[in-house]
């Protein structure tokens, strides 16, 4: 219990520090101005991301390997988590766009990749929510993660080989090329703080479907125990 | 029992099914037209537009038919328990899976058959000079299609709200197999006609990462 909460006020710390890096300590940037800062958690946003889901696809291939419940627990954690950080990524890109792009959206391959994997694991998660049967649930949406897993590289290649034969509309320079040294110990202090609250809530996500599990099989224990009680009372009676 | 023997045999029950009533054919033929039909009153196209737009609307129409269509291929097989006689059978999971698959693939394709020199009547896009090469391009989309949609008709047969949760699961899965699709059938109405051999290629990239996923993975599909 003690553990759990200095965890906790230690990644709280990391990311108040973090925000004052990223606000304060950080040097402005040329061109953009004050709405660059939000750079540093756009990106601390996407790694934490595809680390979330890297642990779900994993999860995913555990689970239908060994059968064991705690990876179907672990899975849906990731997805939620992951899903969590891609939604963060995906409204703070056309915050920074609009003041610097001038449009709050483009059809650029990246932006048209993470879209898709949003809906495709909000899918996995409205899928989830119509099965009701445990160990079916955690079968079929541990197919329905691998399938969606294999679709995200076909989605950037299809993307990218479709807008190289069509004009770009902005042309995105890498954010990490040629990056002021004080702005990557920035980012990197973002990354870091970013991936301790994912994590953190990613256990405690974990540790949630665990209980659910447990209260759902108490709760059958007792069902089923007062229904022989019942039935047993009725046998008992002349 | 062989694995094929035991496929040709589902295929062969499945055909046999639908050519009784031929309600799906005709729903799904009925359903694409209209949306044919529908994309004019929204688009308006003038011909050069036509040409443009054309391919994308004709995959979309077979995209949102294909969708519907491969909504009874498992959810039928659960009333009177069909689902479990098959899976007692002694023939391995992947026949039944292809058996379906193929029967789908059949009818989309007639599906198709009728289509697609309808909408090349009613838009003006002249497709009798490259009909090999659509064809190919046809096969392909709808192979890919139909794979992905059979097993996610299985997943979504064992859930609550199936016919809302297909489309659901099945549309963002093929956005390349539609980018692809298009963009192939886009070249052959270029000038002059020309079949893009990489989006070709990646249609068949496609079909054959979804079609092994599908082996991989088949046996818990319909595991009880």
């Amino acid at each position: 219990m003690k553990a759990r909460i200095a965890i906790t006020l230690f990644v709280a710390a990391l990311v108040f520090t973090a925000g004052y890096a990223a606000l304060f300590i950080a040097p402005e940037e040329a061109t953009m101005g004050l709405i660059q800062r939000i750079f540093y958690f756009h990106v601390a946003a996407w790694s934490s991301m595809f680390s979330a889901f890297y642990v779900a696809v994993f999860a995913n291939i555990a689970f239908l390997a060994t059968r064991r419940q705690k990876w179907d627990w672990l899975g849906v954690a990731a997805v939620e988590v992951g899903v969590m950080c891609c939604t963060i990524g995906l409204v703070t890109g056309p915050i920074w766009a609009h003041p610097v792009w001038g449009v709050w959206w483009t059809w650029d391959a990246r932006l048209v990749t993470t879209f898709i994997l949003w809906l495709l694991y909000i899918s996995y998660l409205l899928l989830r929510g119509l099965i009701d049967e445990p160990q079916r649930r955690a079968m079929l949406s541990a197919v329905f993660g691998i399938f969606a897993f294999l679709d995200v590289p076909l989605v950037y290649v299809s993307n990218r080989l479709w807008r190289t034969t069509h004009p770009q509309p902005v042309i995105l320079g890498g954010a990490g090329s040629g990056l002021d040294p004080t702005m990557a110990k920035v980012l990197v202090l973002c990354i870091f703080s970013i991936l301790g609250v994912t994590l953190l809530i990613l256990v405690n996500r974990y540790r949630l479907e665990k209980l659910r599990h447990e209260y759902d099989e108490l709760r059958f224990e007792v069902e089923s125990r007062s229904t022989d009680a019942q039935s047993n009372s009725t046998k008992a009676r002349p | 029992m062989t694995a094929p023997r035991a496929a040709a045999i589902i295929l062969a029950k499945e055909l046999r099914l639908e050519f009784r009533t031929r309600e799906l054919l005709t729903a799904t033929i009925i359903f694409s037209l209209t949306v044919i039909i529908l994309f004019s009153f929204a688009f308006d196209p003038s011909a050069a537009e036509a040409r443009r737009i054309g391919p994308g609307l004709l995959w979309i129409a077979f995209l949102f038919a294909g969708s519907l269509m491969l909504n009874p291929s498992f959810a039928r097989e659960r009333s009177n328990d069909t689902l479990d006689a098959l899976r007692m059978a002694h023939i391995s999971t992947f026949a039944i899976l292809s058996g379906k698959m193929l029967a789908n693939f059949i009818f989309m394709s007639l599906a198709e058959i009728v289509l697609v020199p309808i909408f090349s009547i009613l838009y003006n896009v002249p497709l009798a000079a490259v009909a090999g090469r659509l064809i190919l391009v046809l096969i392909l989309g709808t192979a890919g299609l139909v794979i992905t949609g059979t097993v996610f008709s299985a997943i979504s047969a064992q859930a609550r709200m199936r016919e809302l949760l297909l489309p659901l699961l099945l549309l963002p899965i093929l956005a390349p197999l539609l980018i692809a699709a298009v963009e192939a059938t886009a070249s052959l109405l270029s000038d002059p006609p020309a079949l893009d051999r990489t989006w070709v290629t990646f249609l068949a990239g496609f079909d054959i990462v979804f079609l092994t996923a599908s082996w991989l993975l088949c046996d818990f599909l319909v595991e009880e």
